[in-house]
């Protein structure tokens, strides 16, 4: 009986040519596939989209390619799959993707019951205010009284009054539904302040204000009153492929704190700096570590750039969302972007 | 009359003149005070709409920005349009190898109006199918590999059908021909699951291998529309005569699955397709993302089409069916030459609102994360160097909407004329 299934699971097999991947060893299934099937958002502006040409681009998207930079030699050698909220843990936890890129928050609950890994952090975001110049206002603790555009129904409308209350201070909710409403009763003045997820408010900022008024007119204040720290998310039952995610991002990071960028990384193969020596594979040991090829880094750096390029390009001062590098700006410089040494 | 002196007559004002165009005009515009009235405040409102319209969207339109910036405050941006036709037409399919969508969806489109044609209503239609069917899958994927067990399994279907549909009709040589194909297709299929015969398939391959995770935009939506009535068809009429069969067991499953899918909405089957369906696999079993919608669309199509073609059935005379038991034909043949085709005329017409239905639905692939035209439209909303023009994205695509649907729908206008004319006075 077992068999007779067997042979008819086989069947069907044959018929519908289902793709079969390797249970267990994820890092050897992406080697076997030769491509890294990377889970993305389906389209949020500087995380991930596809561009004119139809090619994704993104500071999610990035992630992606640097993993395959290291694991190929290749950053190109990537398939993305474009994923809802609904279904990317699914996908994920039924091996239809490697890993999730995906604007995801790393929370107790996912990191443990759902059974998966999450790499390093590689965008911290959190809820903000933002408000128009005419104001006045430097800091959010200056709301006092003010009334507040937000969405119902989500955590935004409790972090709002919980950050309220808790700075004695009162505000006037208007509650609106739809996103294309709320930055209309906003722009049109219906209510002072607007708040929203920080890069949600910088991507309405640079796309959305109504033609007289200019992107510059409204400034995002600098408080950011919600955790949300978004990272790639790997199965549990590969430490090696966690791994390489985890010190992909932390080799991007640690390059842009020692000066290693896509047009300099030749230039600093030469260096005498021994930090960058071990970094770029110049004196090896790591990528053995690692199990990858020893210039791992260097292939990242070369296609993708370090975290600072890449946040640049994608959502910083290079694109038209000018995100402030804020929180995730170098722990050198009053940010959270840390990465433990390579060594 | 009477009172009328003899020899003179009395000038009559000549009648209204209400031929010609000032005529039609006159009669039904102007018949009255009253709807002159509402004729001349119609125009003007219409007019007042109509020239906002054409300002916005020709007069002061943007048409070749080279940024999202250049075009604010001015009128429609269709420059945006310029900039990501291409990308809304056929999404992450490689750029430089958009040609092949583009073909492919011609070879659907002639497949469909070839179709639409009834003198191509016979044995032309399966060859008109098979052919387009093939250049578009091989321009799509660029790389077909026909498994040996289709083949068998074709074989199979073509000798099964054949047997039934054509006993005591056909020459004995050519049943004999069906009986072989059959036997050859079972006796294949079989040895092929038992492992005997070897995994052979006939590989196909001119251009790269294009992965269904990359196709988007009007390719999908045909697609999936065609398809899925395609394939829904045949599974309809099987639904729709298994709900009028005597055997209980059949009967109830068929009517149990037509009121289960009736009764959810077509978003949950796609979120039971893609999200539920996985955790069920084993693990490490994965189907093909578009061949899950395709598959959900297919039976919700299916459950609907059922539903149509059982009222076409219960619209002919008994008459018929007891006239065809009289000449001794089987079930097979009773249905299938009796009364098929007598009850698929009858409802062609709703058969094809349904297809203009599921043309639109197929949208809602959307929330499982592939990239039909509608979800391409949006991507290209998304890109921030372009954001903030949704009117024109949108116009854009209900209008290659409305032109699908349109001529879909004065094609059914047609065959109800065409298939009519026997009945029409």
């Amino acid at each position: 009986m077992r068999k007779a299934s067997m042979a008819v699971a086989a069947g069907l097999a044959a018929i519908f040519s289902s793709t079969g991947a390797m249970a267990g060893k994820d890092l050897d299934a992406i080697k076997a596939r030769g491509s890294l099937i990377c889970g993305v958002p389906t389209g949020v502006a500087g995380f991930a989209l596809a561009d004119s040409q139809g090619k994704w681009v993104g500071l999610d998207v990035d992630v992606c390619r640097a993993v395959s930079a290291v694991i190929f030699g290749d950053s190109e050698k990537v398939k993305y799959v474009p994923l809802t909220a609904q279904q990317r843990f699914t996908a994920l936890q039924s091996g239809e993707v490697d890993m999730l890129s995906n604007n995801t928050t790393e929370t107790l609950t996912r990191d443990t019951a759902l059974g998966f890994d999450f790499g390093a952090v590689t965008y911290y975001d959190g809820q903000g205010f933002m408000v128009n110049k005419k104001l006045g206002v430097k800091s959010a603790k200056e709301l006092n009284g003010a009334t507040v555009c937000v969405q119902p129904g989500t955590t935004t409308e409790l972090n709002l009054a919980d950050y309220f209350r808790g700075n004695k201070m009162s505000f006037k909710p208007v509650v609106i539904e739809k996103v294309e409403e709320v930055r209309a009763a906003f722009f049109s003045g219906r209510c002072d302040v607007y708040t929203n997820d920080s890069s949600a408010l910088y991507s309405t900022r640079a796309a959305n204000v109504p033609p007289p008024a200019k992107p510059e007119d409204f400034i995002v204040l600098p408080e950011i009153i919600s955790k949300e720290p978004l990272a790639p998310v790997v199965r549990h039952g590969d430490n090696q492929f966690a791994d390489i995610v985890r010190w992909t991002q932390y080799a991007m990071i640690e390059a842009e704190e020692y000066g290693i960028t896509q047009k300099s990384v030749d230039e600093m193969l030469k260096s005498e700096n021994p930090v960058i020596k071990r970094i770029l594979g110049v004196t090896p040991g790591m990528g053995k570590a690692l199990g990858v090829d020893e210039k791992w880094v260097y292939n990242v750096i070369k296609q993708v750039g370090n975290y600072g390029e890449s946040f640049d390009r994608n959502v910083g001062s290079g694109s038209i969302l000018k995100i402030d590098r804020g929180l995730n700006n170098l722990w050198t410089k009053g940010g959270l972007q840390y990465a433990p040494p390579i060594r | 009359m009477t009172d009328m002196p003899v020899g003179e007559r009395r000038q009559l004002a000549p009648p209204v003149d209400d031929s010609g165009v000032l005529g039609w005009i006159r009669r039904n515009l102007f018949s009255s005070w009253a709807n002159g009235l509402t004729t001349i405040v119609l125009v003007l409102a219409m007019g007042w709409v109509l020239s906002w319209f054409l300002e916005w969207a020709v007069f002061t339109a943007n048409f070749t920005a080279s940024t999202g910036a250049e075009c604010r405050g001015q009128g429609a941006c269709w420059a945006l349009i310029r900039e990501k036709y291409r990308y809304i037409f056929f999404g992450s399919f490689p750029y430089e190898q958009h040609w092949r969508p583009l073909f492919a969806v011609i070879a659907m489109l002639a497949m469909l109006i070839l179709s639409a044609d009834r003198r191509m209503w016979n044995w032309r239609l399966i060859v008109i199918w098979g052919v387009g069917s093939f250049v578009t899958f091989l321009l799509m994927f660029g790389q077909l590999h026909l498994p040996l067990s289709l083949v068998l399994f074709i074989a199979m279907v073509v000798g099964a059908s054949g047997m039934s549909l054509r006993k005591g009709i056909g020459s004995p040589t050519e049943i004999l021909a069906y009986r072989v194909a059959a036997a050859v297709g079972l006796v294949g299929l079989v040895l092929r699951i038992v492992g005997v015969l070897p995994g052979w398939s006939l590989a196909i391959a001119p251009l790269p291998y294009v992965e269904t995770g990359l196709w988007g935009g009007i390719p999908v939506t045909i697609i999936l529309a065609t398809y899925g009535l395609a394939f829904a068809f045949p599974y309809g009429i099987l639904l729709a005569l298994g709900r009028r069969s005597n055997l209980p067991l059949i009967k109830g499953l068929c009517v149990g699955f037509i009121e289960l899918i009736r009764g959810v909405p077509l978003i949950s089957l796609l979120i039971m397709a893609s999200v539920m369906l996985p955790l069920f696999l084993p693990s490490g079993v994965t189907f093909d993302k578009f061949l899950r919608a395709q598959v959900a669309v297919i039976l919700f199509a299916g459950a609907y089409i059922a539903e149509i073609i059982r009222g076409g059935l219960q619209s002919l005379p008994k008459g018929q069916f007891e006239a065809a038991d009289a000449m001794g034909l089987n079930y097979v043949q009773k249905t299938g030459l009796i009364i098929l085709p007598q009850a698929l005329r009858v409802v062609i017409p709703p058969l094809i609102n349904t297809f203009i239905g599921f043309f639109k639905d197929t949208s809602l692939v959307l929330i499982i994360g592939i990239f039909d035209f509608l979800n391409t439209a949006n991507q290209a909303l998304v890109d921030p160097n372009w954001a903030g023009f949704p009117g024109e994205v949108y116009l854009f695509a209900a209008f290659v909407y409305f032109i699908f649907c349109y001529s879909m729908s004065r094609y059914s206008k047609y065959l109800e004329y065409e298939l009519n004319k026997g009945t029409r006075r």
